[in-house]
């Protein structure tokens, strides 16, 4: 089944009270970008709650989300297999940036040796070859960014969720890390559902854009 | 199309998902339980029942022979007054301090020494001041012979005056440090700067604005805490044993006093002042509440009456709080100082001002004597802790992964072992934990701990609990890992600072605790706050120096361990410095 593949909408509708925030049916189909935009309030984020599995119960949704196939509506979020990167990087503090990278990378890669070549290579993959023995709070905003998306896709998720993930990044930079972004997603065939007030952003993505609110 | 109606929560592992909900309640019930079941046990009594005793029955005869203890009226207004002078000076001098100080550099000073002050346990606190203001104490020796011309100390009753004013001034100095902690938290709530500077730029003076802005809105917060101390100031015994006054003494005293007292049948006549002593609190409570309202309106009058406040004036108060302020924390200090110098005196007489020699003799003599004490301290403080650590991270973690929301009432629960006089209900504990087989052992000691111990924890962990971006738990559970792992792996190592603090808070308020272990324990669990406490009447300073130096010794350690661990295991994370 072949139009199985993606993440796919169901005539899902979320509301609160009696106030509808989004009605959708769609599919993002693997490596394609689907941009919903609308002021804040318009419950952009909301949305994405509801996809990861952590919307609050005051919301009530009807409708089914899938992804490839899979019912996710019955899946607590670490079943999920969805990878969300938000505006601020939440790099644990607390943990060195290997041991944030193992804290994504799945425990079926097994052995010591095994797990740090894989997170060795992911950080010499986005140009942080050596860094494993930082501390998060010490990289610079870029750096952040790239370690966050790193141990996103060393969880080996099937689906990316954006959540005004570069909102925070200066313009150059922005660019820079949204290509990055948007490159891998298509390389490694995940649909992708980012949420933005900024038209860079939605154009940089190509996709389909829904505006809400 | 109700069959597309999909259920949100995800079903989670079922292995704990049946135990974990019940945590809420179970905490309450280990809380409230012993509360509730002790006021039974103590109002039984009073009423003329106590099979053990031979009394069957109801009968007003412990209430008459209450009344007719000639004492009665003294005790009764003492306990009054005391309680609303000192919950009254405490709140108008945690009002003023922040009133005028809120923000500057000065309320940082005050704020750091906030932590070391409170974890001074109230015994501790009151001996030192003891050793300041006793007729032949520091101040004394400070000020003679050559200010006051005694060569003798003077035979003033300073200490234990009859008005009580020693013991209003020794609550004042720990009450103080509570309010203060208690309305800091009010204040990053509220985050007052912005109104205040609205307010001054209306110009408004800084405390006239203060109070007229800020003040109703913290107020509103602190209300419960306040309570805790109007009751507390009412009904504390091991304080007013100390400081307090002795014929008659507070009601309180003399309830705990008939209940020491080997004559039996004098425990009937116990339980009924027990009972009062609780009418007394609920007394008390609807007073101040009266009080709350004639102010409110006053002060409804004086912010419609749109009065800037005179600069000059507001000085002096700002000035005045700040002197009032550190002169508590003062006293505080200066008598550990005093308890230090007292446990190394050797010859020390009247008017010198330091002993002749500096001996290690004292602590030799009492030393080996403490550590039968010190462990027990140290074992019933680390049982109650933990058992209420774990509570409290359970019933916080089930709030978190079955979205139950605490009602705002259920903080009035939390408060409730603070606000129920300890002797109201330890004496029905007593009788019930006699009845039920566990009396007088320490693992009854810990269950009446416990029930103090709990709110303290629970309100110091659940801010930062809640105040954690709930972001970093969507992240870690998108990332593949469950709630368990997210808990263990992610959720408390990055509370660690707070949980230690909790942890720190909790075992100073068990180290402190003297009537619970008194009661509970029947007399035979001795831990260094009974031990302190037993020494107040002999009037050995060098004794009473050595034992109330290692309470706060033990009360103080945990919250230098809070402090230290987290900067040794974070000192390579920038990022967890001041999380």
């Amino acid at each position: 089944m072949p139009e199985a593949r993606g993440l796919r909408f169901e005539h899902v509708a979320i509301s609160l009270g009696r106030a509808r925030l989004i009605a959708l049916d769609c599919t993002i189909g693997p490596g394609e970008v689907l941009t919903v935009m609308g002021p804040s309030g318009s419950g952009k984020s909301t949305l994405l709650a509801a996809i990861t599995g952590t919307l609050d119960p005051v919301f009530a949704m009807t409708g089914r989300i899938r992804l490839d196939g899979r019912d996710l509506m019955r899946l607590p979020t670490e079943a999920r297999r969805i990878g969300i990167l938000f505006q601020d990087e939440y790099l644990f503090p607390h943990l060195s940036v290997g041991a944030n990278l193992a804290f994504g990378l799945k425990p079926e890669v097994r052995g010591r040796a095994a797990r740090r070549a894989r997170i060795e290579a992911a950080l010499a993959e986005v140009g942080l070859a050596g860094f494993a023995g930082r501390d998060p709070a010490t990289l610079s905003g870029g750096q952040r960014a790239r370690v966050a998306l790193q141990r996103m896709l060393l969880a080996e998720p099937r689906a990316l969720l954006l959540d005004e993930a570069f909102s925070k990044l200066d313009t150059g930079l922005r660019a820079q890390v949204r290509e990055l972004v948007f490159d891998t997603a298509r390389r490694r065939a995940l649909p992708v559902l980012q949420v933005t007030h900024d038209h860079s952003d939605a154009a940089a993505a190509g996709g389909e854009v829904v505006v809400l609110g | 199309m109700r069959a597309a109606v999909s259920p949100i929560a995800p079903s989670r592992p079922a292995r704990r998902a049946h135990l974990l909900p019940w945590a809420p309640l179970l905490t309450l019930a280990v809380m409230l339980g012993p509360v509730l079941a002790g006021l039974l046990g103590t109002l039984a009594p009073a009423l003329g029942h106590m099979p053990a005793l031979g009394g069957t029955g109801v009968s007003l005869a412990p209430f008459e022979q209450l009344f007719a203890w000639p004492g009665l009226p003294r005790a009764v207004a003492l306990s009054l007054g005391v309680g609303f002078a000192a919950t009254a000076l405490s709140l108008a001098l945690v009002t003023l301090i922040c009133a005028g100080w809120a923000g500057t550099r000065t309320f940082g000073m005050i704020e750091r020494l906030l932590s070391p002050l409170l974890s001074v346990p109230h015994a501790a606190a009151a001996f030192g001041l003891a050793f300041l203001i006793a007729p032949s104490g520091w101040i004394a020796r400070a000020l003679s012979p050559w200010a006051s011309g005694w060569a003798q100390p003077p035979d003033l009753l300073i200490l234990q005056d009859p008005a009580g004013l020693s013991l209003v001034f020794g609550l004042v100095t720990k009450e103080v440090p509570f309010l203060l902690l208690m309305t800091l938290a009010a204040l990053t709530q509220v985050r007052p700067g912005q109104s205040l500077r609205v307010a001054q730029a209306l110009g408004y003076a800084r405390v006239s604005g203060w109070l007229k802005v800020i003040f109703p809105m913290i107020y509103r917060q602190i209300r419960l805490p306040v309570c805790a101390v109007l009751a507390f100031s009412m009904s504390v015994v091991d304080v007013a044993i100390i400081l307090g006054p002795n014929t008659p003494p507070t009601l309180a005293v003399q309830v705990v006093r008939w209940m020491s007292d080997p004559d039996l049948t004098l425990r009937f006549q116990a339980a009924a002042g027990a009972v009062l002593q609780l009418g007394l609190v609920l007394l008390g409570l609807g007073l101040w509440r009266l009080m709350e309202l004639a102010v409110a309106r006053l002060g409804r009058l004086w912010i419609a009456s749109g009065a800037r406040g005179r600069r000059r004036g507001e000085q002096a108060l700002r000035g005045g709080a700040l002197v009032l302020g550190a002169l508590a924390a003062l006293a505080v200090i200066a008598g550990l100082a005093g308890q230090v110098v007292w446990s190394l005196a050797g010859l020390w007489q009247f008017p010198d001002f330091w002993p002749d020699a500096v001996t290690l003799r004292n602590w030799q003599r009492h030393g080996p004597r403490l550590s039968g004490p010190v462990t027990e301290t140290l074992v019933i403080a680390g049982a109650a802790t933990a058992l209420a650590l774990l509570l409290t991270l359970a019933s916080l973690e089930a709030q978190h992964r079955h979205g139950l929301r605490p009602a705002t009432r259920a903080l009035w629960l939390l408060y409730l072992p603070l606000i129920v006089p300890q002797v109201a209900f330890l004496m029905g504990f007593q009788t019930l934990s006699i009845a039920t087989g566990v009396d007088g052992g320490r693992a009854a000691v810990i269950l009446a701990h416990l029930v103090f111990v709990l709110p303290y924890v629970f309100l110091s962990l659940s801010d930062p609990w809640r105040a954690w971006d709930g972001r970093q738990d969507t992240i870690a559970r998108a990332l593949g890992a469950g709630p368990d792992r997210v808990l263990w792996a992610v959720r408390l190592p990055m509370l660690l600072r707070p949980l230690l603090i909790a942890a720190a808070v909790g075992f100073a308020v068990s180290v402190g605790q003297y009537l619970p272990t008194l009661l509970v324990g029947a007399g035979r669990v001795a831990t260094l706050t009974t031990e302190a406490v037993a020494l107040a009447a002999g009037g050995d300073r060098r004794a009473i120096g050595v034992y109330a130096l290692a309470q706060t010794a033990a009360a103080f350690a945990p919250f230098a361990l809070a402090v230290l661990l987290p900067r040794v295991l974070w000192r390579n994370r920038k990022g967890m410095r001041d999380a």
